[in-house]
C-alpha cells in the first residue's frame, strides 16, 4: 500500500469534524432533554470545557500499565471505526480507509475498545469497576448478536462486505434505502443500535447514578478526558455506521451531520420515553425480539437472493 | 506524628504472612501496600494569561461529590429539578470523587462521618474546593454541646466557601457555587495547597477527633 500524506490529512481533518460535531450534539442531546424536563441545561460549550478542564487538573494516579493503555484502546476503537468507514459516499478524499471488507472490520472494532477498557478499568481495583464491566460485557455481548444478523442480511441482499457498494445500492431515491428495501433488517439492525449508543434503556453500565459511573469509576484528569473524546467520536460515527447501512448513507457535510442527528436523535428519544433496564432484562430483551427479526430477517434474505 | 498501636485495627489490616506460589514466604502490610501513603506535595500557583483561561474553565465545569454528610444533603436533589437547575452554571453530580472538584460537606460532622469525609476529600484529585453548608460546620450550630459531633470543618479540612443558615435554602447554595466561582476565576482557589502546606496540624487535629483511625495517614 503506497503512502499518502494527503489522504492522511484528509482523514485527520475529518476526524476533527467529526470530534467537535459529537461534542456539539452531546451537549445539543443534553438540553433536548433538559427542556423535556422543564429545565434549561448545561450550556452548549460545557463538553469542550470539562474537557480542559480535565486536562488542566493538577494531580494523577496510576494503577499500572493497563490502565494507562485502557482508555488508549478505547480512543483507537472509536478512531478505528471512523477511518475505516467511509464518510461520505462518492467522494474520494473523503472514504478514507475504507476497503472491500471494512463491514467486518467495523464490527470487530466496535467490541475492540470495550475489551481494552474492560483491561484498563479492572487494573484499577475497584470493585465497582469489576461489575461495571461484567455488566458491560454481557450486555455488548446480546446486542451484538440482532447487529451481526442485521448485518449478515444485508451482505446476503447486496452479495458484499462492502460499505461503499452498500451505498451505492441504496442511491437514487429514499425508496432504495435499505430501510424500506430490507425492512426486517433494519428493524434488527436500530433495535441493537439503541443498545450500542448505550442511552436511557440501556444504559446501566455507564449511569453515573447506578453502581459509582461503572467501568470508569477509577478514572480522572486526563484519562477521563481521553474516554470522553472518544465517547463524542464514537456517537458520531455509531450513527454514521447505521445511517451507512440503513439510511442511504450521505453525499455532502450537510447531510451527514442532518442524518447522524436524527439517527442519534432516535436513541435519546427512546431514552427519553423508557426508564433504564436492569442488566439481566435487557440482555434477555436483546436475546429475544431483535434477534427473533434478525434470524427472520437472514432467512428471509437468503430465500430471495 | 507517633505511630499508633491501635486496637481498632481491623483483622484483614494487620500485618502478615503470606506464602506465594513459588513457595517463599512474603510479608503483607495492607496499610502500607494497599494505599499510597504519600504525603501531598504543594505545587506552584502559576500566573499568566494560560493559567487565567484554565482557572477559567475550572470555574465553569464544577463537578460536585454527591455525598450526602448531614441533613443538609436534602438541600442538593431540589438543584437538578427545574426550579433551581444548576446544569445552566456548569455545576454537575458526579458519583466518584476521583471525578469531582467540589465536596459539599452538608450540615454537621459526626464522628463517623469526618472519617469518611476526610478519606474522600483525599481521594479527590487537585484543584478540589470545598462548600461548607450550614451553621453546624461554622461553629457547630444547633449541634454545638453535642458529645458526638464537631463543631469547626476549619480545623479539619480547608473551606472554600461557607454558606450559613440552618438550613440554607438550594438558592443560597447556588449564591455560594456562584461564589466559589469567583474565587477559582480570581485565582484563590489553592485550599488543596494549604491542605498540603499544614498538613501535619490537620492531621493532629483529625486524629484527636477519631479514635479508631485504622487507616494509612494520606489515601490516594
Amino acid at each position: 500500500m503506497d503512502y499518502d500524506i494527503t489522504k492522511f490529512l484528509w482523514s485527520l481533518l475529518g476526524l476533527f469534524i467529526v470530534l467537535n460535531w459529537g461534542m456539539l450534539m452531546s451537549s445539543t442531546m443534553r438540553r433536548v432533554g433538559a427542556r423535556l424536563a422543564g429545565r434549561i441545561g448545561v450550556p452548549l460549550y460545557q463538553p469542550w470545557v470539562d474537557l480542559i478542564k480535565l486536562i488542566s487538573l493538577r494531580t494523577y494516579l496510576s494503577h499500572g500499565f493497563m490502565y494507562y493503555i485502557g482508555p488508549a484502546f478505547r480512543l483507537v476503537g472509536g478512531v478505528g471505526m471512523f477511518l475505516f468507514m467511509p464518510v461520505l459516499f462518492g467522494s474520494d478524499i473523503w472514504s478514507n480507509y475504507s476497503f472491500s471488507g471494512d463491514l467486518i472490520l467495523l464490527l470487530y472494532f466496535q467490541s475492540f475498545g470495550m475489551l481494552g477498557m474492560a483491561m484498563g478499568a479492572s487494573e484499577s481495583g475497584s470493585p465497582h469497576a469489576a461489575i461495571g464491566i461484567s455488566r458491560g460485557l454481557s450486555q455488548f455481548a446480546a446486542v451484538e448478536v440482532p447487529m451481526t444478523l442485521a448485518v449478515i442480511a444485508i451482505a446476503i441482499q447486496h452479495q458484499t462486505f462492502s460499505f461503499h457498494e452498500i451505498m451505492a445500492a441504496q442511491q437514487g431515491g429514499i425508496m432504495n434505502w435499505t430501510l424500506f428495501t430490507n425492512p426486517l433488517a433494519s428493524i434488527a439492525g436500530m433495535l441493537a443500535m439503541l443498545g450500542a449508543m448505550s442511552h436511557s434503556p440501556f444504559n446501566l453500565v455507564k449511569a453515573p447514578n447506578e453502581i459509582p459511573i461503572g467501568p470508569p469509576t477509577e478514572y480522572h484528569s486526563s484519562f477521563l478526558s481521553v474516554l470522553r473524546t472518544n465517547s463524542a467520536i464514537i456517537h458520531v460515527v455509531e450513527a454514521a455506521l447505521f445511517m451507512n447501512l440503513f439510511f442511504g448513507g450521505a453525499d455532502n457535510w450537510i447531510e451527514y451531520i442532518i442524518k447522524t442527528f436524527f439517527v442519534y436523535f432516535i436513541s435519546v428519544f427512546v431514552g427519553m420515553v423508557f426508564p433504564r433496564f436492569k442488566i439481566e432484562d435487557s440482555v434477555r430483551w436483546f436475546l429475544k425480539w431483535p434477534t427473533l427479526i434478525g434470524i427472520i430477517a437472514v432467512l428471509v434474505a437468503a430465500y430471495w437472493s | 506524628m507517633e505511630e499508633k498501636k491501635d486496637k481498632f485495627l481491623k483483622p484483614e489490616n494487620e500485618v502478615r504472612q503470606v506464602e506465594a506460589p513459588d513457595g517463599s514466604i512474603i510479608k503483607i502490610d495492607p496499610l502500607k501496600d494497599y494505599y499510597s501513603q504519600e504525603k501531598p506535595e504543594p505545587y506552584k500557583v502559576k500566573e499568566g494569561p494560560v493559567e487565567n483561561f484554565l482557572n477559567w474553565a475550572r470555574a465553569e465545569s464544577l463537578w460536585v461529590l454527591g455525598f450526602g454528610t448531614g441533613c443538609g444533603s436534602i438541600e442538593i436533589p431540589p438543584l437538578v429539578t427545574p426550579r433551581f437547575d444548576m446544569y445552566r452554571y456548569g455545576v454537575q453530580m458526579r458519583a466518584t470523587p476521583r471525578q469531582s472538584n467540589v465536596f459539599v460537606v452538608s450540615g454537621y460532622l459526626s464522628v463517623k462521618t469526618l472519617k469518611r469525609v476526610i478519606r474522600t476529600y483525599e481521594q479527590m484529585p487537585s484543584p478540589k474546593y470545598v462548600i461548607a453548608l450550614g451553621s453546624c460546620t461554622i461553629n457547630g450550630g444547633m449541634y454545638w454541646d453535642s458529645y458526638n459531633t464537631i463543631n469547626r470543618l476549619d480545623h479539619f479540612l480547608p473551606v472554600d466557601v461557607y454558606i450559613a443558615g440552618c438550613m440554607p435554602r438550594p438558592e443560597a447554595l447556588l449564591a455560594g457555587f456562584g461564589k466559589l466561582k469567583e474565587l477559582i476565576k480570581e485565582g484563590k482557589g489553592h485550599k488543596a495547597n494549604e491542605y498540603a502546606e499544614n498538613f501535619e496540624w490537620y492531621k493532629e487535629n483529625q486524629k484527636k477527633i477519631i479514635k479508631d483511625w485504622n487507616m494509612p495517614d494520606y489515601n490516594w
